[in-house]
């Protein structure tokens, strides 16, 4: 602790679990938004990823709520937060927009985009996989074309609504944060539009990352166009995001109010790493710039597979430095701006960096069995139903 | 009449929770007190604190409140000169015991007691997201221990610093204005042993209260206007250098 902290700030309320919650959502978003970006705007050339990205969302949206159950002093209550919420409150309405994009779009939309392959995939299999499937169909099996079309007409209008639900789960993260008058790191207008913009850049680049990864252990050459496509997206996404969070700086050192000094204080000793370094530097300017070269200089297919995979971590790595900066960034100085307190991380804790990092994996372990379930690779589908003989 | 073992098992439960009714005993009634007749503040008068502390410590053995938390604390100030913007402060330990002497000379030196200032519109409890913090019809912030999620918004969102986490409760925590006392016509703990009277409770509903006068005679002001959180914690003497 360094200056004056009112006496109940010394210990840090809100931990790194935190800085997952909208680390995760992001993600989900930013992925789903991808996603959107072939069904609604028919953008052909990442179709390859489509139902990849559907499906990367899934397995982080199913993993977004855990650290925030886990960072609960009474996790038996949360229900309390479905059963009688407070309607004043920001944080109350998480469940009903997590439960609406959960169920009403995402489920939703993976269902009816899948459902003639779990209908196929029903008929050709045996034994208790047999039974998942089945079970999977929900009893819908018919699959007729005139079927298939409401399918596509249907999942076409949950995309639709998908899109704003997206926006509308992690702007309201952002809200949660930016509407706290109490901490001038925290409230800003800003705040909801630059997490939506930066949960875009981290879910582009995240699917970016699984389709380059999925398609190297599969064997399968990587289809540039879509790469490069996705790319371009990030590099737009990015520059709104980057340019969103300079106005917002700007804004902060221009305007100097009461907080200035403090916050100015804490940006050059306490967050000068996450910040300066990693957010600013390593995680925006050198993926900006990488991505920035691609659009000025023909570079082989090998180079730009490299340059993408390289920008898509270091943003990663920066995006999740954005969600730290705030989340503990807001808790590290007083709010009497006199003092500055730490975060000290335990590691075989409750809300250490040992449950940080099983709730990061464990995203990846629930996709692994979604792929082995759900496919997402249209051409695997193709040749085993012709295999079966079925279509 | 037998009990069988089995009787006596399903019987022994409902024993338990009969025992701990009657050693709970009767609550206390408060049969003449109705909330709305009541709208609770305090007046906290800098220039009569002498930060010994007691209200601190009564706070403290009045609530049972555990070690390095604190529903009320005193911070001292050392402001030089014009540097309104840059005081020194310090709250050692709260000022549960008083402050040692700092050495500071040539400025001005003050105490300035702080708790929760049972704002009017309460950021706190606007953010609660199953309302387990609320306002009672008489004016005082409480938390319903039983409901609160833990979830910690409230603390956030507190411009003032006043809430914290039980440490032992796992839910959150702050100044009930000793809502036990004051509602059987009782001062709060921290009123009843502040040695000058810089502390005293206000019922702005009540107009015989001494309050009515005091501020309509003196410059009173409230923490951090500028957030418009309706404090009713009042203060006489404040100095412009106070956070």
């Amino acid at each position: 602790m360094e200056g004056f902290m009112y006496p109940n700030e010394v210990e840090l309320q809100w931990s790194v679990l935190i800085v997952l919650y909208p680390f995760l959502t992001g993600l989900v978003a930013g992925a789903f938004i991808l996603a959107s970006l072939e069904r609604v705007f028919r953008v052909e050339a990442v179709k390859p990823t489509y139902r990849l990205a559907l499906l990367t969302a899934l397995a982080f949206l199913i993993v977004a709520p855990l650290p925030l159950q886990l960072h609960l002093g009474h996790p038996e209550r949360s229900l309390e937060m479905y059963l009688t919420p407070h309607r004043a409150s920001a944080m109350a309405m998480f469940g009903f927009v997590y439960l609406w994009y959960l169920m009403a779009v995402l489920l939703s939309e993976i269902w009816l985009d899948y459902r003639r392959d779990i209908v196929l995939m029903a008929q050709s299999s045996t034994g208790l996989k047999r039974v998942m499937y089945r079970a999977l169909t929900l009893g819908s099996t018919n699959i007729s074309a005139g079927a298939l079309r409401v399918d596509d007409r249907a999942g076409w209008f949950i995309t639709l609504i998908g899109i704003p639900s997206a926006f509308m789960l992690h702007g309201y993260v952002g809200f949660i944060f930016g509407s706290v008058k109490a901490n001038p790191w925290w409230s800003t207008p800003l705040m909801p539009v630059v997490f939506l913009f930066s949960a875009m850049v981290s879910g582009i680049a995240l699917v970016l990352l699984m389709y380059m990864i999925t398609s190297a252990i599969r064997r399968r050459a990587i289809d540039m166009n879509c790469l490069d496509t996705i790319a371009n997206y990030l590099f737009y996404t990015f520059v709104i995001d980057f340019s969103l969070e300079m106005l917002d700086l700007i804004h902060r050192i221009y305007e100097a109010d009461e907080s200035f000094r403090s916050l100015d204080f804490m940006v050059h000793s306490r967050l000068f790493l996450s910040q300066i370094v990693l957010q600013i530097f390593v995680g925006t300017l050198t993926p900006l710039m990488l991505l920035a070269l691609t659009q000025l200089v023909q570079f082989s297919e090998q180079v730009r597979k490299r340059i993408y995979a390289a920008a898509a971590i270091l943003t990663m790595i920066g995006i999740f430095a954005m969600r730290w900066n705030v989340v503990i960034g807001g808790q590290l100085f007083s709010k009497s701006f006199l003092g500055y307190t730490t975060y000290k991380m335990g590691f075989v804790t409750k809300e250490g960096m040992l449950p940080a990092i099983i709730l990061v994996i464990l995203p990846f372990a629930i996709l692994y069995v979604l792929i082995k379930i759900l496919p997402p690779w249209q051409e695997e589908t193709a040749a085993m139903i012709q295999a079966e003989g079925i279509d | 009449m037998t009990l069988s073992r089995r009787q006596i098992l399903l019987l022994l439960p409902a024993a338990v929770v009969a025992w701990d009714f009657v050693l709970a005993g009767t609550p206390e009634e408060a049969p003449n007190y109705k909330m709305t007749d009541h709208w609770w503040g305090m007046l906290l008068d800098i220039t009569k604190c002498i930060g010994c502390g007691s209200c601190v410590r009564a706070c403290s053995m009045e609530n049972e409140v555990p070690d390095g938390y604190f529903r009320t604390w005193v911070e001292r100030y050392h402001v030089d000169d014009w540097h309104i913007e840059n005081p020194r402060v310090d709250s050692p330990d709260g000022g549960k015991e008083g402050f040692p002497t700092n050495g500071m000379t040539g400025g001005k030196n003050f105490f300035v007691p702080k708790l929760c200032n049972h704002c009017s519109d309460s950021p706190c409890t606007q953010v609660c997201p199953v309302g387990a913090t609320f306002h009672t019809a008489d004016g005082v912030v409480l938390i319903d221990y039983n409901y609160c999620l833990g979830c910690r918004y409230c603390i956030q969102a507190c411009p003032y610093g006043c809430r914290f986490f039980h440490p032992d409760r796992h839910t959150a925590e702050k100044c009930t204005l000793c809502y036990h006392r004051i509602s059987k016509g009782l001062t709060t703990a921290c009123c009843e042993a502040c040695p000058t009277g810089a502390r005293q409770l206000a019922d702005l509903k009540n107009p015989k209260d001494p309050i009515h006068a005091f501020l309509k005679t003196h410059a009173v002001q409230v923490l951090k206007p500028h957030l418009a959180t309706g404090a009713k914690v009042f203060y006489n003497g404040l100095d412009g250098s106070v956070r």
